[in-house]
């Protein structure tokens, strides 16, 4: 078999009940192969956030089974940026592998390499404050490739961007997932953002959160401009925005 | 520039016309200098009791650099093990208010009688100068940016590096508001503690020379003493923020001017 059928993490009966008593996933399952490009779709409150720190391991689930057969580093984008204020772009990238001790030429060569990706090269010596909001999200993902991680997790990367910025942000991203090959699991609750993007679009209904149907988008890699104006585009985008609808309206929001 | 011009131009102004008010005043009343000395006097006093006055000025000043350090150092290190071991924090903050609330002129003349003089005069700063800087540090500590905590803790970061790389550098603006107020804190302990020994009969710190000066209806040299002790005060504080203004210029808010 290829490397690329093989099981990242997978993640059985997942139940998380907060110390509130709010119930955000219930019987969650979820697989992802090394390589795949998937979203997991869904309103705000789903459980989508959740189930992502599940998988990252920065939340433990309440019941079930989680596994990570094939992971090994993971890289995490949150919503916001999320970069130290005092520290330029280059130490903020650099970050992961200060704190697992690299050594410095060979963080300094996968700095250089993960500005270049996210084509920040110019603005290394920059303070978060001094960039744009697309420009820190694209600091932020260089961060989370810096380490070369085998899975990247992004929480709803480019909700709080402009259209354009997030048009050229996912152009960009699908560029390097096509690149480096490695597995995305990308949080949305834009339909179109998750159509453009994946291979897997799992939909999730609310509160709580579960998986209420799983649409493939089979449409080739790679993806432009010219897929975004699409019939194929719009149909897809049509199919998964009806079974949004139908989880929805499930949940009687 | 214009706006420059006037932020230094205009306190300027008004002192000149103060300075100007009260000499008038003492010169068109002929006000005896044992009641108030005009400008003119107090300067001459400053200048003709140099040396005296000069000496009494390192005096405090030494006191109260060692009690701002003392209390910077002492409050940052209690701030980062109240964040590091709960308990620490709930045994000793109650405590830690007590001091702060407990009027310093009050707690002076305790402290005199079991210490010696210059020990107790630097215990009287450091007790004022070291809540803000306590209070301040544990904020900042306590205020950082989830995520980043999250951030770290996805990458393996061990306590030590969260706090030296993450927790520190994340409160230092709040550190440094707190080590801010602490330096005019601490030169006020200083003095209350001189004028408190003052009274009884030791000492050689400028507020020392402005209680002795009061015995002898020396007013003249009450004014040059009190001048110097304003002009230490705000030297601390200028140079207190420039400290922080260095610190904080490429990254944070507070120090980077607003484009309009």
């Amino acid at each position: 078999m290829t490397p690329s059928s093989q099981t990242i993490v997978s993640l059985r009966n997942v139940v998380k009940t907060f110390a509130s008593g709010t119930v955000a996933l219930d019987r969650f399952n979820l697989d992802v192969r090394a390589g795949e490009f998937v979203s997991l779709l869904g309103p705000s409150g789903c459980g989508k956030s959740t189930a992502l720190r599940i998988v990252a391991g920065l939340s433990a689930a309440s019941a079930g089974t989680v596994e990570w057969p094939g992971a090994g580093k993971i890289g995490f984008v949150f919503q916001d940026p999320t970069l130290m204020p005092w520290a330029d772009v280059a130490a903020n990238v650099r970050l992961p592998l200060k704190l697992s001790h690299t050594d410095e030429a060979q963080s300094r060569a996968a700095v250089t390499r993960a500005l270049e990706r996210v084509g920040l090269t110019e603005f290394a010596q920059a303070f978060p404050r001094e960039l744009s909001g697309g420009m820190r999200m694209r600091a932020s993902i260089a961060r989370a490739l810096v380490t070369e991680p085998e899975l990247l997790l992004m929480d709803e990367p480019f909700a709080a961007l402009d259209e354009i910025t997030r048009f050229r942000l996912n152009n960009d991203l699908l560029g390097v997932w096509q690149e480096l090959r490695r597995t995305v699991i990308f949080v949305t609750h834009s339909v179109f953002e998750s159509v453009f993007l994946s291979q897997r679009i799992m939909v999730m209904t609310p509160r709580p959160g579960r998986v209420f149907a799983e649409i493939p988008i089979g449409a080739p890699y790679p993806r432009d401009e010219r897929f975004r104006t699409s019939a194929d585009y719009a149909g897809f985008c049509r199919q998964v925005a009806e079974a949004l609808g139908q989880a929805m309206a499930g949940a009687a929001a | 520039m214009n706006e420059r011009a006037l932020r230094i131009g205009l306190p300027i102004l008004v002192l000149a016309l103060v300075v100007l008010a009260w000499d008038g005043t003492v010169r068109a009343f002929a006000i005896p200098p044992y009641v108030l000395p005009g400008p003119g006097l107090v300067l001459a006093t400053l200048i003709a009791d140099g040396d005296l006055l000069w000496q009494s000025l390192l005096v405090t000043l030494t006191i109260t650099f060692e009690g701002f350090l003392l209390a910077a150092v002492g409050g940052i290190v209690l701030a980062i093990a109240f964040n590091q071991w709960r308990p620490v924090e709930y045994s000793l903050y109650p405590y830690a208010v007590i001091l702060q609330v407990t009027p310093i002129v009050a707690v002076a003349p305790l402290l005199l009688i079991y210490l010696p003089q210059p020990l107790a005069v630097l215990a009287c700063a450091w007790i004022v100068a070291f809540f803000p800087v306590l209070a301040n540090t544990t904020l900042g500590l306590n205020s950082v940016d989830h995520n980043l905590i999250a951030l770290f803790e996805l990458y393996n970061a061990s306590r030590w590096q969260v706090l030296w790389n993450l927790k520190l550098p994340s409160a230092l603006p709040q550190m440094l508001a707190g080590l801010r107020i602490a330096g005019g804190l601490s030169l006020i302990g200083a003095v209350v503690a001189e004028i408190a020994a003052g009274s009884a009969g030791a000492g050689s710190g400028l507020a020392y020379r402005i209680a002795e000066s009061g015995y002898r209806l020396n007013i003249p040299r009450m004014f040059a003493a009190l001048l110097l002790l304003s002009l230490a005060g705000v030297a601390i504080f200028f140079a207190l923020s420039a400290l922080s203004h260095l610190a904080l210029r490429r990254w944070h808010e507070s120090a980077i001017r607003r484009e309009s």
